[in-house]
């Protein structure tokens, strides 16, 4: 029961990530149809950067996390006005596979610059694991969880509320519609990225305080594919809820069945459960299916 | 009737006065000799080329069998595929196990491989009847992921991690375990793909292709049965993947998963890309264009490297850094790819001096 138990909160916690990442996955959809492969590298990058700044110049870890979610935001909003602005009205696939290219080109910059050597992050929470009647939790997960929930509770205020945020929503409902009353849809798209970018930076600092940094972060980016097709590629809460299903399934598959089949299960899972859930239910638990006309 | 031409006007078109004529794969008597010229040399090249420059063309047109076969899915029937890898993996494994742990012939498990693949390939396309666009990329993705998976695991069959090893076909008691040899088995596999795929698009088949790609809904209506349209693209374009599947297990004599990872899938769709989607010349262009870039990249790193001795050790993600920006490059700059370049400076002489 314990092993179970320990599996079930590793799995939430690492699906609360999952559920951040792919918030940002999410946004992108919603607000130019686009698929954002390269989100693994803006987690890598913000993962590395934010390393960098603290193991090179000292800095205390706040101060290194918000120039990481600054040069994030900067990074997204280059993206955007260099690859996709160009694309705007270009076919699904060459968005797909501009995105692809970038991840490419984000990896190869990633690796050149610091090499392909996992390097492990500075202590930042205290070591000593807390334990509730008998399950043992690291203090990083339970600060990983807080911060992932503080974060995403701002972002459904920032959509509920904001002007920004209730733009954003305007241009994801209908672009033409919000077009003419005013929004700027330019500003919308960069904002969008730029969220994203922060997002995926954000992201990226919680999983290298867990595993540590490493080239092999940036599977991430397709192990979010999963979360969003389980919660609808428009459904931003189909985004968090799905991040939590597939933590979950994906740990206490590798917990249970990993040693039946030889490991490796663990990356597996959620790939499977996408091709069930696109033969029962294509558009997720929350997304929209279209009705299309000639 | 012999008509008077004056040499200094270019031609203003081709005139067909019957259907049969119009109906010609080369519409001109040029074209047919300048295409006879070109696959002469194609064939006569091993005289002149090195060794090596004849596995990098081997491996060169082995990948332009497999982007045909992936153009015929993507460019012309608009479903995109994130799965070539795995494809290729199936027809590479297919060909590993029917020759070495059944003992088959070579000439018989070719087309099993591409059989097989098809069949694998199949299956996979069936979502593509509810799905779309990016649900179909994800879910072609996931299905690279699982076969791969299953390829990995299925250790009593496939040998797992460790691979399995092949050799180079047989013609009696002659082995084409020479390059040459080889190349010649893969060029005339390669032109036999290409007549396939160029005549696919003229007839039936091909025309309701291009149909469901342009607008998959309005097709239908015109009475295309989308469902059985759609698989056999999959199946059709598998089993071209797998052949080059096989192919390529025959030439590197090894098949391991890991020649299978999704990068190759991603390097599929890059040369298609770049060479132009929905062309089957740009296929070609784009799979030697994709093989060759690396090759070129080392080429130019080692005269750098004289310069800057610590390059040789970031090579591998200089070459990653390259690659995706040719990929992002060529669709901001050429979303026509190769192929369309190729048109652009054959109408540029063609109307030469006067291009307006």
């Amino acid at each position: 029961m314990t092993f179970f138990i320990q599996l079930l909160v590793t799995g939430i916690v690492v699906g609360s990530i999952y559920g951040l990442v792919a918030l940002g996955f999410v946004l992108i959809y919603r607000a130019s149809d686009a698929l954002n492969l390269a989100n693994g590298e803006f987690v890598l990058i913000g993962a590395y950067i934010s390393l960098t700044i603290m193991t090179a110049y000292n800095l205390p870890f706040i101060l290194a996390v918000l120039i990481t979610l600054v040069f994030s935001a900067v990074l997204g909003l280059v993206v955007e006005r260099i690859i996709l602005r160009p694309l705007q009205n270009a076919p699904v696939i060459s968005v797909i596979m501009a995105t692809i290219g970038l991840s490419s080109v984000l990896g190869g910059a990633v690796h050149m610059i610091w090499g392909t050597q996992p390097k492990s992050f500075p202590a930042v929470f205290p070591a000593t694991p807390v334990e509730f009647s008998g399950i043992i939790i690291a203090p990083v997960y339970l600060y990983s969880f807080i911060i992932v929930m503080v974060l995403l509770i701002i972002f459904s205020l920032f959509f509920k509320f904001s002007k920004m945020g209730i733009a954003m929503r305007a241009v994801a409902d209908d672009q033409e519609a919000a077009l003419s009353m005013g929004i700027n849809i330019k500003t919308v798209y960069a904002m969008t990225w730029a969220i994203a970018a922060v997002v995926a930076a954000v992201g990226g600092i919680l999983l290298g305080n867990i595993n540590g940094v490493s080239g092999s972060m940036a599977t991430i980016g397709l192990t979010v594919l999963p979360v969003v097709i389980l919660g609808g590629l428009d459904s931003i809460l189909g985004a968090i809820l799905g991040g939590f299903i597939i933590g979950i399934i994906q740990n206490l598959a590798g917990g249970y069945l990993d040693p039946l089949v030889g490991g490796g299960l663990k990356e597996v899972v959620p790939f499977i459960i996408i091709v069930i859930i696109l033969m029962i239910k294509p558009y997720g638990l929350f997304g929209k299916g279209g009705i299309e006309r000639v | 009737m012999k008509r008077l031409r004056n040499p200094f006007v270019a031609e203003s078109g081709t005139y067909k006065t019957s259907y049969k004529n119009d109906m010609k794969l080369f519409k001109t008597k040029k074209q047919t000799i300048i295409m006879m010229i070109f696959i002469g040399l194609v064939l006569v090249l091993p005289l002149f080329a090195s060794n090596y420059a004849i596995g990098l063309l081997t491996l060169g047109a082995i990948a332009s069998i497999g982007a045909i076969g992936l153009n015929i899915l993507t460019g012309f029937t608009g479903q995109i595929s994130i799965g070539v890898g795995a494809f290729l993996g199936v027809g590479g494994y297919t060909a590993a196990i029917l020759t070495s742990t059944v003992g088959l012939s070579f000439w018989i498990t070719l087309p099993l491989a591409g059989v097989a693949t098809a069949v694998v390939g199949g299956l996979f396309g069936i979502p593509s009847l509810r799905l779309k666009g990016l649900y179909l990329a994800i879910a072609t993705l996931a299905a690279q992921v699982v076969i791969l998976f299953i390829i990995t695991r299925w250790t009593s069959l496939t040998g797992g991690t460790a691979g399995m090893t092949l050799s180079r076909p047989k013609i009696g008691e002659y082995s084409l375990s020479s390059n040459t040899s080889y190349y010649y088995l893969v060029v005339i596999i390669l032109i036999l793909t290409t007549l396939y795929a160029t005549n696919l698009i003229r007839t039936r088949t091909g025309r309701a292709f291009l149909a469901v790609r342009d607008r998959d809904v309005a097709a239908q209506i015109m009475g295309i049965n989308l469902f059985s349209y759609k698989v056999m693209a999959f199946a059709i374009s598998s089993f071209f993947v797998g052949i080059a599947g096989a192919l390529l297990a025959h030439y590197t004599m090894i098949v391991s998963p890991e020649f299978y990872s999704i990068e190759v899938s991603i390097e599929y769709l890059a040369m298609i890309l770049v060479g132009g989607l929905g062309s089957v010349f740009g296929s070609i262009l784009g799979a030697l264009f994709i093989t060759f870039l690396p090759v070129g990249l080392d080429m130019m790193i080692s005269v750098i490297s004289g310069y800057l001795p610590n390059i040789n050790q970031i090579l591998s993600s200089f070459k990653e850094l390259v690659f995706g920006l040719v990929i992002i490059l060529f669709l901001i700059f050429e979303p026509g790819g190769l192929a369309q370049i190729w048109l652009n400076i054959k109408s540029y002489f063609r109307l030469w001096p006067f291009s307006h």
